[in-house]
C-alpha cells in the first residue's frame, strides 16, 4: 500500500516534470521573448545584454533548472500582451473558472450518476430509453452550440438570464466570488448548466455501461439466488462495484470540466482563465500559455492522485494481501 | 410426496430462428436427503433445468411447458415476487466458480448475515452466531477470524466452502448444485464432494447436483437422470445406471469414460451421437508425405533418446520490486531430469500449478528455460540463439493445446490454417502441392471433403482438436506433445480424439509427451509417467507398474482420489 | 474447385448471413442514423455539384443579397436563398454544404490517422511488452489526462508561434488534422492493446510460435486480424468526437478562418449577429453540424450495442 502510493507520487511528478518540460520549449522555440520585451529600436548590444540577463545564453539544463525552480513559486515572468506579472493574471481570473468549474462538476456527478444507475437497473423502462436518447443527443451537441441555444432562448427571446458576465462580485481576500449577490448567482446559471450537460451526459453513460456490466456477475447471480430483494442486489451490491472502477473515469472527467470551460467562457464571455488561455493562443503570449498548461495539470495529477488514494481506500482487494492459502 | 416433483418440463429460448428447445418434456423428482445428480454433456440442457427450478432462467428463456412442484405445491406459475421468496429459504443454489460467486467488496460475514437475517430474522447478533455456525460446519478454520475477511482472502477451495455456507443460510429444503466442483483441483473436488454429502444427510435437505463428470456421479450421487440434447434419455439408481444402463446412449457414454482400472487398446465409440467420424482407408506410411524426407541427418542416440531434460529449471518472478530483496520468485519447475524414446508415450501427471504444461512450453521454445538444459536429437536446442539453426530442430516437434476453442486463429480458414506451417517451412513445392497435402491431412485426421473452405466457429469441439492435430502434422515432426488435449471435451469425443492420437502414434511412430491431470487417461495412453507436484518430479515409472504399485506417497494419495466407478462392468 | 467452395463461404455472405446484418435490418434507429449519416456524408462529399452557389467565387456575391433571412420565415427573404444569406451575401445551404465538406474532411482524416497511430503503437505495446509497452502506455496516459481539446489548442497555438501569419491560414486545415489526430490515437492504442495482450496468450498464438513463425508474422497476420473488431465502434464514435473538436476550434478561433470556412467557422461568424436577431446565420450551420454528429454517434452506439453480446 505505501509502496503504491510512493510509486503514484513518483508518476505524478514526472507527469508535471514532462509538462514542465513541454512548457520550457514553448519559451524556448516558440516566438522570441526578446522581441517581445523589447521595442523595435533596441540595439543588438541592448538586446544581447538582456538576454544575458534574462538567463536566455545559460546551457539548455540550467535554463530548464531555472524555469522549474521558477515555476514552482508560480513565476512565469511577464504577459507579452499584457505586460504584467502572468501570476498575478491567472490569480485574478482563477476565481471565476473554478466557481464556474465546481458547480459544473457537482451538478454533472449529482445528476450524472442517480440517472446512469437508473437507466441500468430499468433497462427496458420508458423513461430509461427516453434518457439514453437524450443523452445521445447531449454528446452529439458541442458545448458552445448548446451555449448559443441557451442564449439565444433563455436570454433571446424569453430575456430570463443574463448571458455575459458573471454579474456582480463580492471580494473576499484574494477571492472574488459571485456566490453571494444574485445578480451573479443568475449570471452562473446558463454557464454552469452548459457546462455540466456535456459531462453529466457521458458520466451517465458511463455509469450504465459499467453497471450492466456488473449485473451481468456471477455474484449478483449467486446474490438473486439467495432470495435477496431486487433494491439489496442492486444497491448493496451491484452498485459498489459499480462505482469503483467509475472513480477513475470520473477522476478524468473532472479535470475534463476545466478544459471546458475554456470553451464555455468564450461563449459566455466568462472572465476566467479560460478565456485568458485563448486570447494568449491567438497572440501567441507564450507565458501565458506556458502559465495556464502548468496550472491545469497540476489540478489534474491532483485529481488523479486524489482518485488513486480514494480508490485504495474503498477497495480491500489493493489493501489486504490476498494471504493465506490454505485448503 | 417428493420434496421436489418436475412434471414434463420444456424450456425453450426464442431466437430469430425459432424456437430453440433446451429442455424437452423432462420429469424428475428428488426426495428429502436424496442426492440427484443429473449428468449429460455439454449443451444437453441439464443446467437449464436447475435454473428453472429456481427460477433464474437467462432471459429470454422462459418455461413453455410443464409444472414444477415443492412439497406438493406448484411454483412455476409463482408471481416474481413469490419465487424470490423460495429462492433462498426454500431452494439454495450453488455456482460452478467460487472465484466469482462472492461479492469481492464485501466481507464474508456481511454476506453471512444480509441472507440469514433476510430468511430467519434473527436479528444481528443472532445471524452473527448463526455465521459462525454455519462456517464451522462446512470446515472454515478459526471461522471467528475468518468471517472478517474478503473472498480474496480465501482459496478457491474455501471459497466454495463459503458459498456452500451462503447456499445453507436460509435452511433451505432443496440445494441445486451446478458443477460445484468443476473449476477445483482434484483433491479439492474430493473434500467439497464429502462436505456436500455429509450436510445433504445430516441436515435432511434434497440436492440436485448437475455435473458432465460421471466420477462425480459415481462419488455422491443417489439417483442419476442422464440427459442428451435436451431429452432425458434415463433415471434410476446410480449403481444400476453406471453398472447395467439400459439406454443405448447410457450405455456408449459409460463404456467412452477412460477406465481407471485397467487398460483398453482401444475407446468404444459412443455411436447414438450423429458426427462419430471415424477413418477408414489404410494407411501407409512409407508412400505417405508424411513419411517422406524426414531429415534423416537429425539422428536418435543409440538408445533411442529423442528427448532429455536435464536439470531443468523455470522461475517467474511474482512481485516486481526496487529492491532486490522485495522481489518474489516462484519456481514453477525445479530441477527436472528425464528422458523419452523414441516412439513411447511419455506421460506427465499432477494437479494444477505442478508445473507440468511449463515443461512442455520450455520445450517447444515458448519460454526460456532459467536454467538446465533440453536436448533433442542429441542437441542442446535450448542453448541455440539463432533462429535459423534452431529451426529445423523445433519443426520435428510440434504441439496440441487443450482450448479447441482457442487454438485456431478464428480469422483464418481451415486451409489456410494447415497449409501455414507447410508454406513457412517449405515443404511443399507449391501452392497448390500444399492445398493437395492439407486435404489429405485433413482426412487423415477424420474431417470431411469441405472442411478446408470452412472458419473454425463452423466447428464443434472435437472437430476442432482434429484440425489442431492436422496443423501439427503439417510440419512433419516426430515429435508430438499433446498438453490436455482433451480435458476441455466431452467424454464422448476425448474418446475418439484418444483413439485417433493413438492410431497416429502407431502409423507415424511418433514420440508423444502427454500431460493431463486425468489418470485414468494417462493410463490408457502412455508407457512411462511422471508425477509432478510443486514442479518436481516425484515419481516416473511405467504405466502400469505406477498404477499397480505407486511408490511416492503424492502417488498413491492421487491414485486414492480417482474416483473408482466400482460399479461398472468388468 | 477450391477456389468457388471458397467463395460462397466468402466475408461478405458470412456477414449477411450474421446476427449485426439481421439486428440491422430490424433496427428503425439503425436504419434511420444509417441513411442520414450517409445522406450527410454524400451531401458533404459532392458539395461542387449539389450546391446551387460557389461561396468561394467572390464575383457572384452581391451586397445587395446581404443578410436575408429565409423566405419562408420572412417577407424580405428571396426564393433563390432558401436558408437566407450571411453578411457578405453568400448563400447559407451553399456554404453549410461547402463547410461540412471541411468538417467531414478534417474528421476522417484526423480518424483515420489516429486509427493507424494508436493500432500500429497498441499492438507493438501489447505484443512486445517490456519496457516498449511501460514507455508507450506513460505516455499514452500523461497525454489521457489532458483533454483533446486542450492539446489540441495548444499544438495550435504552437502552430502560430512557428508559422507565418499567412502560412498559418493556408495550413489551418491539416494544423488541425495533426492537432486532433494527436489528440486522439491514445484511445485506439489502449484498447487495441488491451485485446492484443489477451489474444497474445491465447494458444493459437502460441501454436504459430512452436511452428516457429516469426514475431511479426504472429502479430500482423495472426493477432491484428482478431482485435480489429472494436476499431469499428471506436471510429465511428471517435468521427462524431473529431467532427465535434474541429467545429469548437473553428468556433474558438483556433481553426479554420472565415476565407475556408468549415461549420464551425460559419456558427462563429453567425454568432455575432445571433443578439441582433439575424438568428438563421448560426443556427442552420449549427442544425447541420447536430444532425451530422447525432447521426454518427446514434449509428455508433447502436454498432457497439449490436457487437456487445452480453446486451443482446
Amino acid at each position: 500500500m505505501f509502496s503504491f502510493l510512493i510509486k503514484r507520487l513518483l508518476q505524478s511528478f514526472m507527469v508535471l516534470l514532462s509538462v514542465a518540460f513541454i512548457a520550457f520549449a514553448l519559451f524556448k522555440f516558440v516566438g522570441d521573448p526578446i522581441n517581445n520585451m523589447v521595442g523595435q529600436d533596441t540595439t543588438l548590444v541592448e538586446r544581447e545584454a538582456l538576454a544575458e540577463r534574462l538567463g536566455l545564453n545559460d546551457p539548455f539544463p540550467i535554463q530548464f533548472f531555472n524555469f522549474i525552480k521558477g515555476a514552482a513559486v508560480g513565476d512565469f515572468g511577464l504577459s507579452y500582451r499584457h505586460k504584467v506579472p502572468v501570476s498575478q493574471l491567472i490569480a485574478e481570473r482563477a476565481p471565476a473558472t473554478l466557481e464556474l468549474s465546481i458547480i459544473s462538476a457537482l451538478l454533472s456527478v449529482f445528476i450524472g450518476i442517480p440517472m446512469g444507475v437508473y437507466t441500468a437497473i430499468r433497462r427496458k423502462g420508458f423513461l430509461s430509453r427516453s434518457f439514453m436518447t437524450v443523452s445521445l443527443v447531449g454528446i452529439s451537441l458541442p458545448t458552445f452550440l448548446i451555449g448559443i441555444l441557451f442564449i439565444f432562448l433563455f436570454g433571446v427571446i424569453l430575456r430570463w438570464l443574463p448571458t455575459f458576465g458573471r454579474g456582480e462580485v463580492v471580494q473576499i481576500g484574494f477571492w472574488s466570488t459571485g456566490l453571494l449577490t444574485w445578480s451573479g448567482i443568475k449570471s452562473l446559471i446558463l454557464p454552469a448548466v452548459t457546462l455540466a450537460l456535456f459531462q453529466m451526459t457521458l458520466i451517465m453513460r458511463l455509469v450504465r455501461t459499467e453497471m450492466l456490466e456488473v449485473l451481468t456477475t456471477d455474484y449478483i447471480k449467486f446474490a438473486r439466488a439467495r432470495g435477496l430483494k431486487e433494491n439489496a442486489v442492486n444497491f448493496g451490491h451491484a452498485l459498489k462495484n459499480t462505482l469503483i472502477p467509475v472513480i477513475t473515469i470520473i477522476g478524468l472527467q473532472l479535470g475534463l470540466v476545466m478544459a471546458f470551460a475554456i470553451i464555455t467562457e468564450t461563449v459566455f464571455q466568462w472572465p476566467g482563465m479560460g478565456m485568458l488561455f485563448i486570447q494568449a493562443i491567438e497572440e501567441v503570449d507564450v507565458p501565458v500559455m506556458a502559465a495556464y498548461l502548468m496550472m491545469i495539470s497540476v489540478v489534474f495529477v491532483a485529481i488523479n492522485l486524489a482518485v488513486d488514494i480514494l480508490y485504495a481506500f474503498v477497495d480491500p482487494r489493493l489493501t489486504i494481501d490476498g494471504g493465506s492459502k490454505h485448503g | 410426496m417428493a420434496l421436489l416433483d418436475v412434471k414434463n418440463i420444456s424450456i425453450g429460448f426464442p431466437s430469430r430462428h425459432g424456437m430453440f428447445v433446451a429442455v424437452e418434456d423432462v420429469s424428475l423428482s428428488v426426495e428429502a436427503g436424496e442426492i440427484l445428480g443429473v449428468v449429460g454433456e455439454s449443451g444437453a440442457g441439464k443446467s437449464t433445468i436447475g435454473n428453472a427450478i429456481i427460477a433464474l432462467l437467462e432471459p429470454p428463456g422462459e418455461v413453455i411447458k410443464g409444472e414444477v412442484y415443492l412439497n406438493g405445491a406448484r411454483i412455476d406459475n409463482l408471481s416474481a415476487e413469490e419465487k424470490r421468496l423460495i429462492r433462498g429459504k426454500k431452494i439454495g443454489m450453488i455456482f460452478q466458480d467460487p472465484q466469482t460467486s462472492l461479492d469481492p467488496l464485501k466481507t464474508i460475514k456481511q454476506q453471512l448475515v444480509e441472507s440469514i437475517n433476510l430468511h430467519l430474522r434473527l436479528g444481528r447478533k443472532g445471524s452473527e452466531k448463526k455465521a459462525l455456525e454455519l462456517l464451522e460446519q462446512v470446515g472454515i478454520p478459526d471461522p471467528l477470524i475468518r468471517m472478517e475477511h474478503y473472498p480474496h482472502q480465501f482459496s478457491g477451495g474455501m471459497r466454495q466452502r463459503v458459498v456452500i455456507a451462503l447456499a445453507l443460510c436460509g435452511e433451505p429444503e432443496l440445494i441445486i448444485a451446478d458443477e460445484p466442483t468443476t473449476a477445483l483441483d482434484v483433491s479439492v473436488q474430493k473434500q467439497i464432494l464429502d462436505l456436500m454429502r455429509k450436510l445433504c444427510k445430516e441436515k435432511n435437505v434434497g440436492m440436485i447436483l448437475v455435473t458432465h463428470d460421471m466420477g462425480v456421479i459415481a462419488e455422491v450421487a443417489d439417483r442419476v437422470a442422464v440427459m442428451y440434447n435436451s431429452r432425458l434419455m434415463e433415471i434410476g439408481e446410480t449403481a444400476q445406471i453406471i453398472g447395467n444402463p439400459q439406454h443405448e446412449y447410457t450405455k456408449s457414454l459409460i463404456s467412452a469414460i477412460p477406465r481407471p482400472d485397467k487398460r483398453v487398446r482401444r475407446f468404444p465409440l459412443v455411436t447414438y451421437i450423429e458426427d462419430v467420424v471415424e477413418r477408414k482407408e489404410e494407411f501407409d506410411v512409407s508412400t505417405h508425405w508424411l513419411g517422406q524426407s524426414r531429415d534423416f541427418d537429425m539422428k536418435v542416440a543409440d538408445d533411442g533418446t529423442i528427448l532429455q531434460l536435464e536439470n531443468l529449471g523455470m522461475r517467474f518472478q511474482i512481485t516486481n520490486s526496487l529492491f532486490k530483496s522485495k522481489r518474489r520468485y516462484l519456481d514453477a519447475v525445479k530441477d527436472v531430469n528425464f528422458s523419452i524414446k523414441e516412439g513411447e508415450t511419455f506421460g506427465i501427471v499432477g494437479e494444477s500449478g505442478s508445473g507440468k504444461s511449463t515443461i512442455a512450453r520450455m520445450v517447444t521454445g515458448l519460454y526460456k528455460p532459467y536454467k538446465g538444459a533440453v536436448h533433442f536429437l542429441g542437441k542442446e536446442i535450448s542453448a541455440i540463439s539463432h533462429t535459423s539453426e534452431v529451426l529445423p530442430y523445433r519443426r520435428q516437434m510440434q504441439m496440441v493445446f487443450q482450448d479447441p476453442f482457442s487454438s485456431l486463429n478464428a480469422r483464418m480458414r481451415v486451409m489456410d490454417i494447415v497449409a501455414e506451417p507447410i508454406l513457412f517451412h517449405k515443404l511443399a513445392d507449391s501452392k497448390a502441392e500444399a492445398e493437395h497435402i492439407v486435404l489429405d491431412l485433413l482426412k487423415l485426421v477424420g474431417m470431411s471433403d469441405d472442411a478446408y473452405a470452412k472458419y473454425p466457429h463452423q466447428f464443434s469441439g472435437g472437430q476442432r482438436q482434429r484440425i489442431s492435430i492436422a496443423r501439427a502434422l503439417a510440419t512433419r515432426p516426430r515429435f508430438l506433445i499433446c498438453d490436455e488435449p482433451t480435458s476441455a471435451l466431452d467424454v464422448s469425443v476425448q474418446a475418439q480424439i484418444l483413439n485417433l492420437l493413438k492410431d497416429l502414434q502407431e502409423e507415424l511412430n511418433l514420440t508423444m509427451m502427454f500431460i493431463s491431470h486425468d489418470l485414468p487417461v494417462i493410463r490408457q495412453m502412455c508407457d512411462r509417467v511422471a508425477v509432478m507436484r510443486h514442479g518436481q518430479v516425484l515419481e516416473l515409472a511405467e504405466t502400469e507398474k505406477l498404477f499397480e504399485d505407486p511408490q511416492h506417497e503424492y502417488s498413491q494419495h492421487l491414485l486414492g482420489l480417482m474416483p473408482q466407478l466400482n460399479m461398472l462392468q468388468a | 474447385m477450391v477456389d468457388s467452395e471458397m467463395k460462397s463461404n466468402s466475408k461478405w455472405v458470412q456477414f449477411l448471413k450474421g446476427d449485426l446484418w439481421y439486428d440491422f435490418t430490424r433496427s428503425p434507429v439503425a436504419i434511420v442514423s444509417f441513411l442520414t449519416m450517409a445522406v450527410c456524408l454524400f451531401l458533404a462529399a459532392a458539395a461542387q455539384w449539389v450546391a446551387p452557389f460557389d461561396i468561394f467565387d467572390l464575383a457572384t456575391l452581391e451586397l445587395m443579397d446581404a443578410d436575408l433571412p429565409p423566405p419562408w420565415a420572412d417577407e424580405y427573404g428571396e426564393d433563390k436563398f432558401f436558408l437566407g444569406t450571411d453578411d457578405q451575401g453568400r448563400d447559407i445551404w451553399s456554404g453549410i454544404l461547402y463547410g461540412a465538406q471541411i468538417s467531414v474532411f478534417v474528421g476522417l482524416a484526423s480518424v483515420i490517422i489516429s486509427a493507424v497511430v494508436g493500432v500500429s503503437l497498441g499492438l507493438l505495446a501489447g505484443y512486445a511488452g517490456g519496457r516498449i509497452d511501460s514507455f508507450i502506455m506513460r505516455v499514452a496516459d500523461i497525454q489521457l489526462s489532458f483533454p483533446a481539446i486542450l492539446i489540441a489548442l495548444l499544438i495550435d497555438g504552437v502552430m502560430r508561434g512557428l508559422l507565418p501569419r499567412e502560412l498559418h491560414d493556408e495550413l489551418a486545415i491539416y494544423v488541425l488534422i495533426f492537432a486532433i489526430s494527436i489528440s486522439g490515437w491514445v484511445q485506439y492504442a489502449r484498447t487495441i492493446r488491451g485485446s492484443v495482450m489477451v489474444e497474445k496468450h491465447k494458444e493459437y498464438v502460441q501454436a504459430g510460435l512452436v511452428i516457429g513463425l516469426p514475431s511479426r508474422i504472429i502479430a500482423v497476420k495472426h493477432i491484428l486480424p482478431n482485435v480489429l473488431n472494436p476499431l469499428f465502434v471506436i471510429g465511428t464514435i471517435h468521427l462524431a468526437t473529431a467532427i465535434i473538436t474541429e467545429a469548437t476550434l473553428s468556433f474558438l478561433g483556433v481553426g479554420m478562418s472565415p476565407t475556408t470556412p468549415s461549420l464551425g467557422t460559419l456558427i462563429r461568424i453567425g454568432n455575432e449577429y445571433l443578439l441582433s436577431g439575424e438568428w438563421w446565420i448560426t443556427l442552420f450551420p449549427g442544425l447541420a453540424l447536430v444532425v451530422l454528429v447525432l447521426s454518427v454517434n446514434i449509428f455508433g452506439d447502436w454498432l457497439r450495442d449490436a457487437l456487445n453480446p452480453k446486451l443482446r
